[in-house]
C-alpha cells in the first residue's frame, strides 16, 4: 500500500452565519508512505479547514468526495479514533485548558491511545521519566509539565507543547497547521528536529507552512500549491524556493 | 394552602405541638414566597413527615466504616437525629457542652423557613466548643439518615473561642425518602478560625433544609464550602455575619445536579463592621434535567467602610434540559466599598473538547476532564490538604 493518504475531490463546508460556504472545492492529494508533502497557499485557500477536516472537527461539514488513510475511511471515524490509527494534527493556534494539568493530559492521551493501539498502558513512574526526556529533549523547561494546558505558554511554548504531544503520541501522520508561524529561529531548528527525528518508512506528515523557511528544515519530497480549496499545482522542493521568490501569482494564472 | 398541604403541615405543626408558632401560619413556602421562588416545596405537602426512629447502631457502625473518611481528630455521628455516642470520641482540648433547652430562633436567622422548622421540632446535636488559643485539628461529624416520610431535625452549635482554630468535616448522607433539616449555629470569637466543609451526600429521593448561621469576630475567619451533589431538592442556606472589623468570611460551593433533582445554595454574607472582606465562588454543573439555584445576598452597612467583597458563580449546563436560576443580589448602605460580581452560564467548549478528542482521548472522557477542570478551582479553595484530595474524589471523572 504506498498510497498511505488519499484525498479524491474532497469538498467541505463551513456554516458562516446561517449560510453554507464551501472552502474545499474537490481537492485531490495522495501522501504515500514515508514521505513528507508540504502544502504551501495564501491566506483563506483552505489549508487550515483541511487540517480540520482530516482531524475529524465537527463545525465543518463534508459534502463529497473521500479522504482515506492506511485504507480506512477517515472521514467516518471519531477524532479520537483517527488519533488512534495514527493521525496527529499540531494546531495552529492550540486551545489553553485551565485546571487540566499538563502531565495528566498528556499521560491520560498517551495511554488512550497506546490502549487503542492495543499497547501497555504506561504508569505514572515510567511516563514522568519518559516525558522529561521528551521535554529536555525539545528544551523546554519540567516546569511546563506541572501547569494547566498552554495557560499562560508563550507562543513559542504552545508549538513545543504541540510536538511534545507529538513525540510521546508517535502518529504515522503527522499534520502541522502553521506550526512555524510566531517562531524564532532558534524555536524553528527544534520544532523541526521535533519533526525530524520521526521521520521514517512509517511516518508521513503534511507540513502546511506560509513560508519557505521551515521547509529549509524540514525538507519535502513533494510540495504542492493550494489555493481556492484546491491542489493547483504539485512538484518538489523547488516549488516552495520559487515561491518565495516570484509569490502566488504565476501559478494562481496558469489555474485560472 | 390546598388540601393536599395539610398532610405534611398537620404533621409537622402536630409534632411541634406547643413551637408551631415557630413555622408561621403561611405553609410550606411556594414559588410565590420570593426567597423560595427557584425551590419551591410544594413537592413535599403529600407526605405526613414522622420522627425518625432509632437505627441499629451495627448498621450505623458498618455505614460509618464504609465511608473512607480522611485521618482525623475526632468523629462526631449521628443516625436518624441521635447522637451515637458509642461511636463517637473528640479530643481531650473540647468539651461538649450541656445541650440546653435552645427552642428561640437565633436573631441571624429571624425569618428563614428553614430555620423556624428547625426551631419547632429541634432535636440536640453537637455542642462544640474549642477553647482560647487551641488548635483542636479535623473534626468530622457524620449525619446518616435512613428511612421513607421521616424527618431530622438536629440543632448544633459550634464556638470558637478567642484563637481557636477547627476544620469541621460535615458529612451528610442516607437512603431513602426522608426529609433532613440541620442547622448549624457557629460564633468565631475574636481572631478565631473555623474552616467548615458540608460534604451533602444525601439520598437521591431525600429533600433536605440545611441552614447555618455564623458571627465573626474581630479578625476572625469562617470559611465555608459545600458540596452539593445529593437529595431531590436541597438547599444549603449560609449566613454570615461579619460583626467584628477585619473579619473574613469565605461561601464558596460545587453543586452537582443530574437526574430531575434540583440542588441550591442560598447565601447572605452580611458586612456589619468596616474592614472585613469577604469571598464567594460557586460553581455548578447540571446534566440530564438538573436544576441548579444560587441566590447570594451581600449587605454591606453604612457602618462597614473599606468592605472588600467578592462574588462569582459560574454554570456548566451539560444538557439542553439542564436549567441553571441565579439571583446575585448586593444592598450597599457604605460609600467607601470593593464589591465585585459576576455570574457566567454555558455549555462545555467544543474547541477544547476537540483538542482532547484529537489527542486521542475518548469523548465521554474529555467532557469529565473538563468538568473536573471547571471545579478543580474550586476545590483548590479549600484550605486542609487531605480535605481537598477528599472531596477530589468525590468528584465526576477523578483520574
Amino acid at each position: 500500500m504506498s498510497d498511505f493518504l488519499k484525498i479524491e475531490g474532497l469538498k467541505a463546508q463551513i456554516d458562516a452565519d446561517g449560510t453554507p460556504k464551501e472552502i474545499l472545492k474537490g481537492l485531490d492529494l495522495t501522501i504515500p508512505k514515508g514521505e513528507v508533502h508540504a502544502i504551501m497557499g495564501p491566506n483563506g485557500s483552505g489549508k487550515s479547514t483541511l487540517s480540520y477536516v482530516l482531524a475529524g472537527r465537527e463545525d465543518y461539514e463534508v459534502t463529497g468526495g473521500s479522504a482515506h488513510f492506511k485504507g480506512q475511511d477517515l472521514l467516518e471515524l471519531e477524532p479520537e479514533e483517527r488519533a488512534a490509527l495514527g493521525v496527529f494534527l499540531a494546531f495552529q493556534s492550540p486551545v489553553e485548558l485551565p485546571g487540566v494539568n499538563n502531565a495528566n493530559f498528556l499521560r491520560t492521551a498517551v495511554n488512550a491511545v497506546r490502549k487503542a493501539r492495543g499497547e501497555e498502558e504506561l504508569d505514572a513512574v515510567s511516563f514522568l521519566k519518559l516525558a522529561r526526556e521528551e521535554t529536555s529533549r525539545l528544551s523546554m523547561s519540567g516546569e511546563m509539565l506541572k501547569r494547566a494546558v498552554n495557560v499562560g505558554f508563550s507562543g513559542g511554548e504552545k508549538k513545543r507543547n504541540e510536538v511534545l504531544q507529538m513525540r510521546l503520541l508517535k502518529p504515522s501522520l503527522a499534520i502541522l497547521d502553521e506550526t512555524d508561524s510566531g517562531l524564532d529561529i532558534d524555536a524553528l531548528r527544534i520544532v523541526a528536529e521535533g519533526v525530524n527525528s520521526l521521520r521514517g518508512p512509517d511516518f508521513s506528515s503534511l507540513v502546511i507552512t506560509h513560508h519557505q523557511r521551515l521547509l529549509e528544515y524540514i525538507v519535502p519530497d513533494r510540495v504542492h500549491v493550494m489555493a481556492h480549496g484546491r491542489i493547483i499545482h504539485s512538484g518538489g522542493p523547488e516549488v516552495a524556493t520559487l515561491l518565495e521568490k516570484q509569490g502566488y501569482k504565476q501559478f494562481l494564472e496558469a489555474a485560472a | 394552602m390546598s388540601e393536599n398541604s395539610a398532610a405534611a403541615w398537620q404533621a409537622l405543626t402536630g409534632r411541634a405541638g406547643e413551637r408551631a408558632a415557630l413555622l408561621g401560619a403561611e405553609g410550606l413556602p411556594t414559588r410565590r414566597v420570593e426567597a423560595w421562588h427557584y425551590t419551591p416545596l410544594q413537592s413535599l405537602n403529600g407526605i405526613a413527615w414522622q420522627e425518625a426512629p432509632a437505627l441499629e447502631a451495627a448498621t450505623v457502625k458498618q455505614r460509618v466504616e464504609g465511608l473512607n473518611l480522611p485521618e482525623h481528630d475526632g468523629l462526631l455521628v449521628f443516625a436518624n437525629g441521635r447522637f451515637c455516642k458509642e461511636l463517637s470520641h473528640l479530643p481531650d482540648c473540647m468539651d461538649v457542652q450541656e445541650y440546653g433547652d435552645g427552642s428561640a430562633v437565633q436573631p441571624l436567622l429571624a425569618g428563614r423557613f428553614s430555620a423556624g422548622l428547625n426551631a419547632a421540632l429541634r432535636q440536640p446535636g453537637a455542642r462544640l466548643h474549642v477553647p482560647a488559643g487551641t488548635d483542636a485539628g479535623l473534626i468530622v461529624m457524620v449525619s446518616l439518615t435512613e428511612g421513607d416520610g421521616v424527618s431530622t431535625h438536629l440543632h448544633h452549635s459550634v464556638t470558637l473561642d478567642e484563637g481557636a482554630q477547627l476544620t469541621l468535616l460535615d458529612v451528610q448522607l442516607g437512603t431513602g425518602q426522608y426529609l433532613t433539616n440541620p442547622q448549624v449555629d457557629v460564633h468565631c470569637a475574636d481572631k478565631a478560625h473555623l474552616s467548615h466543609i458540608t460534604q451533602q451526600a444525601e439520598s437521591h429521593e431525600a429533600a433536605r433544609l440545611a441552614i447555618v448561621g455564623a458571627r465573626v469576630g474581630e479578625r476572625g475567619n469562617y470559611d465555608s464550602f459545600t458540596l452539593n451533589q445529593g437529595g431531590v431538592l436541597a438547599r444549603q442556606e449560609v449566613v454570615t455575619q461579619l460583626s467584628g472589623p477585619f473579619s473574613n468570611t469565605n461561601v464558596n460551593a460545587i453543586q452537582l445536579v443530574d437526574g430531575a433533582r434540583l440542588n441550591d445554595l442560598s447565601s447572605m454574607i452580611h458586612h456589619a463592621s468596616p474592614d472585613c472582606t469577604s469571598r464567594q465562588t460557586v460553581r455548578s454543573v447540571l446534566s440530564e434535567n438538573g436544576q441548579g439555584v444560587f441566590q447570594g445576598k451581600i449587605l454591606v452597612d453604612r457602618i462597614a467602610q473599606k468592605t472588600d467583597g467578592y462574588q462569582m458563580n459560574q454554570a456548566l449546563l451539560l444538557s439542553e434540559k439542564a436549567q441553571m436560576n441565579s439571583k446575585p443580589e448586593l444592598e450597599i448602605y457604605a460609600d467607601d466599598v470593593k464589591c465585585s460580581h459576576g455570574a457566567t452560564v454555558g455549555a462545555l467548549d467544543e474547541d477544547q473538547l476537540f483538542y482532547l478528542r484529537s489527542r486521542g482521548v475518548q469523548e465521554e472522557q474529555a467532557r469529565d476532564m473538563l468538568v473536573q477542570a471547571f471545579l478543580l478551582e474550586t476545590v483548590e479553595l479549600v484550605e486542609h490538604e487531605s480535605l481537598r484530595d477528599y472531596l477530589l474524589k468525590a468528584l465526576p471523572g477523578h483520574v
